[in-house]
């Protein structure tokens, strides 16, 4: 195991590289409001992070990753373009007896820009392969919203889209709306019970028959959801062949140039797809002109659905071919919604990435053992 | 005295713990005042250690017992990894407890899992925060919740008193232990279909950590051979 002076060297190159590339360096505290944190992330993050206290502040959390600071400070007073680059500690609690580190470095670069965020992808992607390339990771990449795109193509309601949207980042509830919304599963009992008991005497009566009304949600917010719920239970199934077009594109795995073509294909059936096949496309075609070799270059359409939550288009991780155990030693993505949620009513095109040199050195050296 | 066990301090829990060895052939008693905290079983290479059923799991956890009685909710929630930290010897019939999620019964649209999550969707939307749940139970409801793919909630610490938190307006939902359900209906709350967390009962287990000397594999083995567990 490489010690800590030779970790934040090697760490510090990579800074350096960032820095050549454009990127001004940046430091964020290593205290964040928790508050922040959770909103964004859910509880989970609190599983994950360290969560501490500060009498006047309330909670902290120890840093668990950069992109929250660095975006927040770019919103606050950042210049327009502007890319940044940072090296750090960032802080995770692990599992018991898993063995991984619950500090460790990471170096970052982010780029913020309107122009052509086709371009930014591809500059982000291209930097990251080159700077790695000495380490011989293997590459993949995805798109959150090519998946986003496919949701939006079906022919079913907008509340419908929103719940299937919501949960993309959880397969199995994901696949569970899926069966319930094309008919495969019956609609569950209890709700169809309380639909019935809704036609017979109006929702307004059997929520004033349950009991007293307690807590924020009003009884105008449940009277309001049984609405919706008749209204969805009216709502024709989402057609047998388009959800079969959706589990194609969900399970699409191929190089780059392969997923396009298949893509076109689905097209067909999916017309509504065709902007978001453009732009995969034209990043491919950026990807090319930035001399990726896109002709090898993995493309899973699934990939980045469990772990990377506030990406929303391009998604990209470099891993160690052989080593299952070892997370991705490297991994970014494109996250515009972010910058809309910390921006309180602006936004920016945003993409970037990070590298853990840890692992890099771990990899290197089970690699010559 | 090879083998130290920890059991229950106070309460019913304690003197059902005493019957429940005592039928299995092993005499456990207090000594000296009915105020200390000292006890001994007779005729068994055990040392007895009298704590409260709420320190039971980090003894257990830091080896400092070699056995201990306590609730499996309690282990569950407060050891990481508890299963590779802690062995079931054997699950003792008596102090069942449900950890359970409850809703105000006015949500007559809440009766699953599912429901909650929409709901919390909505409710966000709404009221600009998370729905919020409250437990002591933050390790099982969180990793519960995860499984079942509910998103848009947060946990809030609600160490007693838990089921008067929505009724007060700090919560919307709770995750809490009950035995009849009667304290939830009190304050018109349900539980959810799907909403059974954990189904929690007194438990004696082995403390992975302690120290396994050949002497104390002998006392254990013999007690095991009396209690009859597997």
């Amino acid at each position: 195991m490489s010690d800590k002076a030779t970790l934040r060297a090697e760490a510090a190159t990579l800074l350096a590289r960032f820095e050549a590339a454009g990127a001004q360096a940046v430091e964020t505290d290593l205290l964040q409001p928790a508050e922040t944190l959770l909103d964004l992330y859910g509880e989970d993050i609190r599983a994950r992070a360290y969560v501490t206290h500060d009498p006047d502040r309330g909670e902290m959390m120890l840093r668990p990753d950069f992109t929250v600071p660095v975006v927040q400070m770019h919103m606050a007073n950042g210049a327009d373009p502007a890319r940044y680059a940072y090296m750090g500690e960032v802080f995770r609690t692990q599992a018991a007896g898993s063995g991984r580190p619950s500090e460790y470095l990471q170096v970052g670069f982010e780029v913020f820009d309107r122009a052509n965020p086709t371009r930014a992808d591809a500059e982000v992607f291209a930097l990251f392969s080159d700077v790695l390339s000495p380490y011989r990771l293997r590459a993949v990449t995805g798109d959150i919203g090519l998946l986003l795109a496919a949701i939006d193509t079906l022919t079913t309601t907008t509340p419908r889209k929103a719940a299937l949207r919501r949960h993309i980042w959880r397969p199995r509830r994901f696949r569970a709306l899926i069966d319930r919304y094309t008919g495969r599963a019956p609609v569950p009992l209890a709700r169809a019970a309380l639909i019935a008991a809704a036609e017979g005497q109006g929702a307004s009566a059997l929520v004033a028959a349950a009991g007293p009304e307690i807590g924020l949600r009003s009884t105008a917010e449940v009277e309001a959801r049984i609405a919706t719920l008749m209204e969805d239970a009216k709502a024709p199934p989402i057609p047998p062949a388009e959800a079969e077009v959706l589990g194609v594109i969900l399970s699409l795995k191929a190089m780059l140039p392969d997923a396009c073509e298949q893509l076109r294909d689905v097209c067909v059936d999916l017309p509504g797809l065709v902007p978001a096949v453009d732009r995969f496309a034209a990043r491919m075609e950026a990807l090319d002109a930035a001399g990726v070799d896109v002709a090898h270059l993995p493309f899973e359409a699934s990939y980045g659905r469990t772990t990377m939550e506030y990406y929303d288009g391009f998604v990209f991780g470099f891993l160690a071919p052989g080593r299952p155990d070892l997370p991705p030693a490297a991994t970014g993505g494109r996250y515009d919604a972010l910058t809309r949620i910390l921006g309180a009513g602006r936004e920016i095109p945003a993409v970037g990435g990070v590298i853990r040199p840890g692992l890099l050195a771990q990899m290197a050296e089970g690699g010559a053992a | 005295m090879t083998i130290r066990l920890g059991i229950p301090s106070k309460g019913r829990l304690m003197d059902k713990t005493f019957g429940w060895f005592a039928d299995r052939g092993l005499e456990m008693r207090r000594t000296g005042s009915e105020r200390e905290y000292a006890a001994e079983v007779d005729g068994a290479e055990v040392e007895l250690m009298l704590l409260s059923a709420g320190e039971i799991p980090r003894e257990l956890a830091a080896g400092r017992i070699h056995l201990g009685v306590t609730g499996s909710d309690l282990v569950q929630e407060r050891i990481p990894a508890w299963d590779q930290t802690v062995e079931i010897v054997a699950p003792m019939g008596f102090g069942h407890a449900d950890l359970v999620i409850a809703v105000p019964k006015c949500w007559v649209d809440v009766t699953s899992l599912d429901d909650l999550d929409a709901v919390a969707a909505a409710f966000r939307a709404r009221h600009g925060f998370r729905l919020r749940i409250a437990t002591k139970y933050h390790r099982l409801v969180r990793d519960f919740l995860r499984g079942a793919g509910v998103a848009d909630y947060q946990l809030v610490d609600s160490q007693g008193a838990t089921e008067g938190t929505v009724a007060h307006g700090n919560a919307e939902a709770i995750a809490d232990i009950t035995s009849t359900g009667e304290t939830l209906r009190a304050n018109h709350l349900k539980v959810l279909d799907d909403g059974l967390i954990h189904r929690s009962e007194a438990t004696l287990f082995r403390a992975r950590g302690a120290v396994w000397g050949t002497a104390e594999r002998a006392a254990l083995a013999d007690l095991v051979a009396r209690i009859g567990a597997v």
